[in-house]
């Protein structure tokens, strides 16, 4: 037991002191200063020639949200397209068919927005060219355009008044080549080192013990799971995910995935302090993020070590914890802790059933993709958090007596017209969401197109827990996060198209609305600070940040997770 | 007329403002305020509802009592919020009122064909019928009919019915001191006055429209913060409506009175219906100081302020300048230089000149006299005033550099000693007064400043508020850096011409600051008009008066302090309430939504923190909370949460722990009581 709890604290630990150098990297890195990458220079500079792109050009927030949307549509046609006809391209040793359109749409825009949520399963669902030229593809660049995103939003941070923000194609590349590459190929190599697959060739066929011959699926496994978290992608190899041994195989590669998943959302946090020189800042906003983070842990770990209360009147002994649903090789701790970890920061890869956790554990999930900033995904966890905060020094603001400003920018009612908007958007998707499915269930419509039979069919279980697998499901899309609750029939028109655009949403109008009030506030005069000026970068401050969070994020959630988990947990003891 | 009444509630206002509580329920004046006219929906639908459950006998929905309740309760919610507006228009209203008494219909005598001199027609006309530009005469005892600006003549003016201050004042043509108000008494002499506003649009008719509300406008702050609470009305009705199909899901049917309930508990209508009183009552605190805005924006401007830029004279220091020695230059006679000085300073009605009368004393100046001379008048060009004796002697006193400019030219050294005395007067504080006589040097007079008791208190809590504190003065700037440190201002303007202000004032909102100053003169008004915050006295001219934003009744300069902190309070309390009522939504869920649920799914009752007795009481104890929490804090609203300049950290940790966290115990505490009453009678 106590083993178990020293894994889960030498790993957060691990992760944050790997994260503060790390940041101070990426600071240098977005602010185009030194570094032992470059290198990487002439490769940088290929694509821009290529590309006739001119890197040095410096755009407004506009230009940058159009490149930014107009590379994503291009992305979004090539992977429906490629989806579409994998089965008749190379790279597909196990003959695995082409996607129908509902599914190659719900999976085009999973990976196109960094949600990864997966209405297939990779042994069967797709080819070896998929989920490289595709899949893996989508995985570095989606990472990449929320970091390019984030760091528009730094650059308007800056203490002066200007509509030049650096160039977004600068900042995607670079992300790209002196970030994502670097990181994957170490982390790949410790993969390969623990015997994960590396290989092009298809289905092995073994003969087990007992005599029966099995298909075993493989194929270039070390290449997708590196990226597949450092980009806080989460997408699966296998259907199984992290849980899958060639996918995890081990304690130590267990820990090498929490961390590589984790290390980039944090190392964010602190780039930001480095790169605008306020790491005071950046200690309030990780210091909140933090908190919350461990709040959801330490409940969650306590939970499933703990295990079920059914299970102990069955006379099964809980010495390990709730172990359903969960791999032997890692325990019921680690997994808690992988649980919490990939639900908050947006990639949803799974150790473990997340179907099977203990009630409230689940509630601990879902709400970290309620609140979708304890560090959050990739560029976007800030983004979200920046929205919150723009929120509390509007009402902290007034409470030390001046209209509200936040580094020097006077915050108005055009910039809280859209940070309301991008705080709505998140429970709307969410709500209108389950809404809909819980009446169709509740009524237990006849589908039609939608899905085959009557709506109660696509719930594994009734009741509560139906409930949950419902909730769990949107706000996975709506957060980005891409874990699945499992036990819902989710391949199917209805949760396809209808997750499918929860994703586009969720994915981004939460980046245009920071990009927007970042390039607004940045067009702004320069107020310096005085004594009467509101700090942002206290104790104090982070309480009131947390305050917001706890009551917009998270109370809205409420009433709904009173009807699902809350209700489980009590009916259950 | 100063304020006498200390309490909040005056009966008569008490009972106009329960007349306005029913007015408001129109709905196109609920408009206005979303979160408000959401609460009036949700109470009209309660109203249908509780007739259907009347008519039909259907149980569904509860007992017809309890949805009578529940609509009832919704119906006081909205006039508590209707009541918080009118009471707090009532107050402005009474406040404007008071001061539009001493306007009352009085004759005026009009000018037909107005030309120079007293000599004129007059006819009687009601000030009713007043147009601009028109030209009335008053006279010692008449009742200065309506606002203008004096054109012709001097007279001492009682104005203490607008001031409260009882010392009767000077007013003359010409000059920064030329407007009259209305309703001021003329005590002595006689005077043409033009009027400058239309009836009925005088300043003080602008501001009781502007409390009124028929011109009330929402402040650009006030835009954002209904923003936000309509935001959270929206994620509230998102969380309501999906609430439906949930519940269906979960086989719990909720009556509508319990929707309608959480909703209303749960948008913050505590903030949303007292915004508009914060707003009034930040305008009606301006006026009971005695101040009259144009807008209430300026009022939130002013918490906001940066720089202030003050005038020493009245402010840093008292009154003005006094002679304290007289230096005669080498080779001239002490008696001989005062009799000198006192001759340049007989006519001279400055305070300055009679200051040095004063001090020569009156021996020295009984037997003086100057008839048949000829007044040098001072002139900001000269920057030197005298007199030219009918014995051919000019005596010229002035500011060192224009002496020695006039001494020089005429081909005379400026004596050194002279010079010495100059900068050691000017270095020790005092203001150098350079005499000559025939262009030459006969000595220095020094004047003094007084700087008022207290007043680098004021600055450091200034300071420690976060604005920065600048004197103009046109005194030389050893001068003005003697006074500035003794008075602890952090900077200052000297040798201060108008456009110098307008200078620094450009200079510091280029930097992103916002600058707030006081002005009387026409010369002031650019000033004024490119300052954030322009306050003109009263008692200034026309010009100055149309270019600021706020005027001040009562000409006092320190007056601008009390401003910014009227600025701030304003903005703090809609802050704290902002806070109060977001926070009072953790209670209110945990008092609602396990009494959604507990019929069908009795393990939510472990939910039910507070223990409420069953779900209709603690529906009930909820809305009435949220009723009762409106008219609760109508007080604070009113006064204003009391600003504390202890730095904004300090103030951020004192208003989050008395109005969050108190935000989120005081709800837990009211409903658990409100439910153990409720339940008696239940």
């Amino acid at each position: 037991m106590h083993a178990e709890i020293i894994g889960v604290v030498a790993t957060f630990i691990a992760t944050v002191l790997l994260a503060i150098p790390l940041g101070k990297y990426i600071a240098k890195v977005l602010a185009g200063e030194r570094t032992v990458l470059d290198f990487m220079a002439p490769l940088e500079r290929f694509f821009f020639r290529v590309s006739g792109i001119d890197a040095t050009r410096e755009m407004t927030w506009q230009e940058s949200l159009v490149a930014l949307l107009t590379i994503n549509l291009i992305w979004f046609v090539y992977a429906m397209v490629i989806l579409m006809i994998q089965g008749s391209l190379p790279l597909n040793p196990d003959h695995n068919p082409s996607m129908s359109p509902d599914l190659a749409f719900n999976t085009a825009i999973s990976f196109l927005v960094n949600c990864n949520l997966q209405d297939y399963s990779g042994e069967t669902g797709v080819s070896y060219f998929t989920q490289i030229g595709v899949l893996m593809f989508l995985q570095f660049v989606s990472a990449a355009t929320g970091v390019a995103a984030l760091a528009v939003v730094m650059n308007a941070m800056k203490e002066r008044t200007t509509d030049k923000l650096g160039n977004f194609y600068n900042y995607f590349v670079k992300t790209i080549t002196r970030i994502l590459l670097p990181l994957s190929v170490i982390v790949a190599v410790i993969f390969l080192l623990n015997g994960m697959p590396m290989t092009w060739e298809g289905r092995d066929t073994i003969t087990t013990l007992q005599g029966d011959t099995v298909q075993v699926s493989r194929g270039p496994v070390a290449a997708f799971v590196p990226i597949k978290h450092l980009g806080t992608n989460g997408g699966g190899f296998f259907g199984a995910n992290s849980a899958h041994p060639f996918e995890n195989p081990n304690y130590l590669t267990c820990i090498v995935e929490l961390v590589s998943q984790s290390v980039l959302p944090m190392a964010l946090v602190f780039a930001l302090g480095f790169y605008l020189k306020r790491r005071k800042l950046a200690v309030m906003i990780f210091s909140v993020m933090t908190i919350g983070f461990l709040l959801l842990t330490i409940s969650t770990v306590m939970l499933e070590m703990k295990g079920n209360p059914e299970i102990a009147r069955m006379g099964i002994d809980l010495h390990s914890g709730a172990m359903e649903g969960k791999e032997v090789r890692f325990g019921a701790a680690i997994s808690a802790y992988w649980s919490i970890l990939t639900t908050v920061i947006s990639t949803g890869s799974v150790n473990a059933m997340h179907d099977s956790y203990m009630p409230l554990s689940g509630m601990n999930q879902m709400l970290g993709m309620m609140v979708n900033c304890f560090y959050g995904g990739k560029g976007v966890g800030i983004l979200n958090f920046y929205i919150f905060i723009i929120i509390a020094v509007f009402i902290s603001g007034l409470m030390v007596g001046r209209t509200p400003e936040f580094l020097g920018k006077k915050i108005e009612a055009r910039e809280m017209k859209i940070a309301i908007l991008i705080v709505l958007l998140h429970p709307f998707l969410i709500l209108v969401g389950t809404a809909l499915s819980s009446y169709f269930a509740a009524h237990d419509t006849a589908m039609g197109y939608w899905f085959s039979g009557k709506a109660s069919g696509w719930l594994s279980n009734g009741g509560y827990h139906g409930f949950s697998q419902m909730l769990y499901q949107y706000t996975s899309s709506s957060a980005n996060n891409g874990s699945g609750f499992e036990g819902l029939s989710d391949n199917n028109p209805f949760w396809n198209i209808t997750t499918g655009f929860v994703m586009i949403l969720g994915r981004f109008l939460p980046i245009i609305g920071p990009v927007a009030i970042a390039g607004i506030l940045a067009q702004k005069k320069y107020i310096p600070e005085s004594a009467g000026t509101l700090q942002t970068d206290t104790a104090t401050f982070g309480l009131m940040v947390f305050g917001v969070i706890f009551i917009i994020a998270a109370l809205a959630f409420f009433p709904a997770l009173a009807l699902g988990p809350i209700a489980e947990h009590f009916s259950m003891h | 007329m100063k304020s006498q009444n200390t309490s909040l509630f005056q009966s008569d206002m008490v009972r106009e403002a329960l007349g306005q509580s029913f007015v408001k329920l129109d709905p196109r004046s609920m408009f206005r305020n979303p979160v408000m006219f959401t609460v009036e929906l949700g109470t009209a639908v309660m109203l249908i509802v509780t007739l259907y459950t009347l008519i039909s006998g259907d149980k569904t929905q509860g007992s017809f009592i309890y949805n009578l309740v529940v609509f009832f309760i919704l119906f006081l919610t909205l006039l508590f919020a209707n009541f918080a507006e009118a009471i707090a228009e009532a107050r402005g209203k009474a406040q404007a009122d008071s001061l539009r008494k001493t306007r009352e219909e009085t004759r005026a005598k009009v000018v037909v064909g107005n030309r120079p001199g007293f000599n004129l027609v007059t006819t009687e006309v009601m000030s009713s019928q007043l147009k601009k530009g028109d030209v009335f005469f008053c006279e010692a005892g008449d009742i200065i009919p309506t606002d203008g600006e004096i054109i012709e003549g001097l007279a001492t003016i009682d104005e203490s019915a607008i001031t409260g201050e009882s010392a009767p004042v000077i007013r003359e043509a010409g000059g920064d001191k030329s407007s009259v108000t209305g309703g001021t008494k003329v005590l002595s002499d006689r005077i043409k006055v033009q009027v400058t506003t239309e009836a009925g649009e005088s300043f003080l008719d602008k501001m009781i429209a502007l409390v009124e509300g028929a011109s009330r406008q929402k402040t650009p702050n006030e835009i954002a913060l209904t923003i936000l609470l309509a935001g959270f009305t929206l994620v509230f009705v998102i969380v309501c409506v999906t609430l439906q199909p949930f519940a269906q899901y979960a086989r719990t049917p909720i009556t509508i009175a319990a929707y309608i309930s959480l909703f209303v508990c749960l948008i913050p209508t505590t903030i949303g219906g007292l915004l508009s009183a914060i707003g009034i009552a930040g305008m009606d605190r301006a006026l009971r100081a005695n101040v009259i805005t144009k807008s209430g924006k300026a009022v939130e401007t002013a918490g906001d302020i940066d720089t202030l830029l003050l005038d020493k004279t009245g402010t840093i220091t008292i009154g003005n300048r006094k002679a304290t020695s007289f230096w005669p230059a080498n080779g001239v006679e002490e008696k001989n230089f005062v009799e000198i000085c006192v001759l340049s300073s007989l006519a001279d009605d400055t305070p300055e000149g009679k200051s040095i009368v004063e001090l020569a004393g009156r021996e020295a100046t009984q037997k003086l006299s100057i008839e048949g001379a000829t007044m040098i008048k001072f002139t900001a060009e000269t920057r030197c005033s005298g007199v030219d004796l009918p014995t051919g002697r000019r005596i010229r006193k002035g500011a060192y550099d224009a002496i020695k400019r006039l001494t020089e030219n005429a081909g005379n050294r400026f004596p050194e000693e002279t010079a010495d005395r100059v900068k050691q007067i000017s270095s020790n504080g005092g203001t150098p007064l350079v005499v000559s006589e025939d262009e030459k040097v006969v000595g220095v007079i020094e004047l003094q400043d007084i700087i008022k008791p207290g007043i680098s208190e004021r600055f450091e809590r200034l300071r420690r508020m976060g604005v920065k504190t600048v004197m103009v003065t046109g005194d030389n700037p050893l001068t003005a850096k003697f006074i500035a440190d003794k008075a602890g201002v952090d900077d200052f303007i000297a040798e201060a011409r108008p456009e110098d202000k307008m200078n620094y004032i450009r200079r510091e909102q280029q930097q992103g600051k916002l600058v707030a100053m006081m002005g009387d003169g026409t010369n002031d008004a650019p000033a004024l008009a490119q300052a954030d915050v322009g306050v003109a006295m009263n008692s200034g001219t026309q010009a100055a008066k149309e270019a600021g934003n706020m005027v001040d009744l009562d000409n006092d300069p320190t007056k601008l302090i009390e401003i910014v902190e009227i600025g701030k309070q304003l903005l703090m309390t809609r802050g704290t309430l902002t806070t109060f009522s977001l926070a009072n939504d953790v209670a209110k869920y945990f008092a609602i939504v396990p009494a959604l649920f507990i019929a069908s799914i009795p393990a939510l009752q472990s939910v039910n923190i507070m223990h409420l007795h069953s779900p209709e009481t603690a529906i009930l104890s909820a809305v009435i909370f949220n009723a009762i929490i409106i008219p609760a804090l109508i007080p604070l609203a009113l006064r204003g949460v009391q600003y504390k300049p202890i730095g904004s950290s300090a103030l951020l940790r004192r208003n989050l722990l008395i109005y969050g966290l108190g935000g989120i115990i005081v709800p837990f505490i009211g409903i658990k009581l409100i439910d153990l009453i409720v339940t008696l009678f239940y």
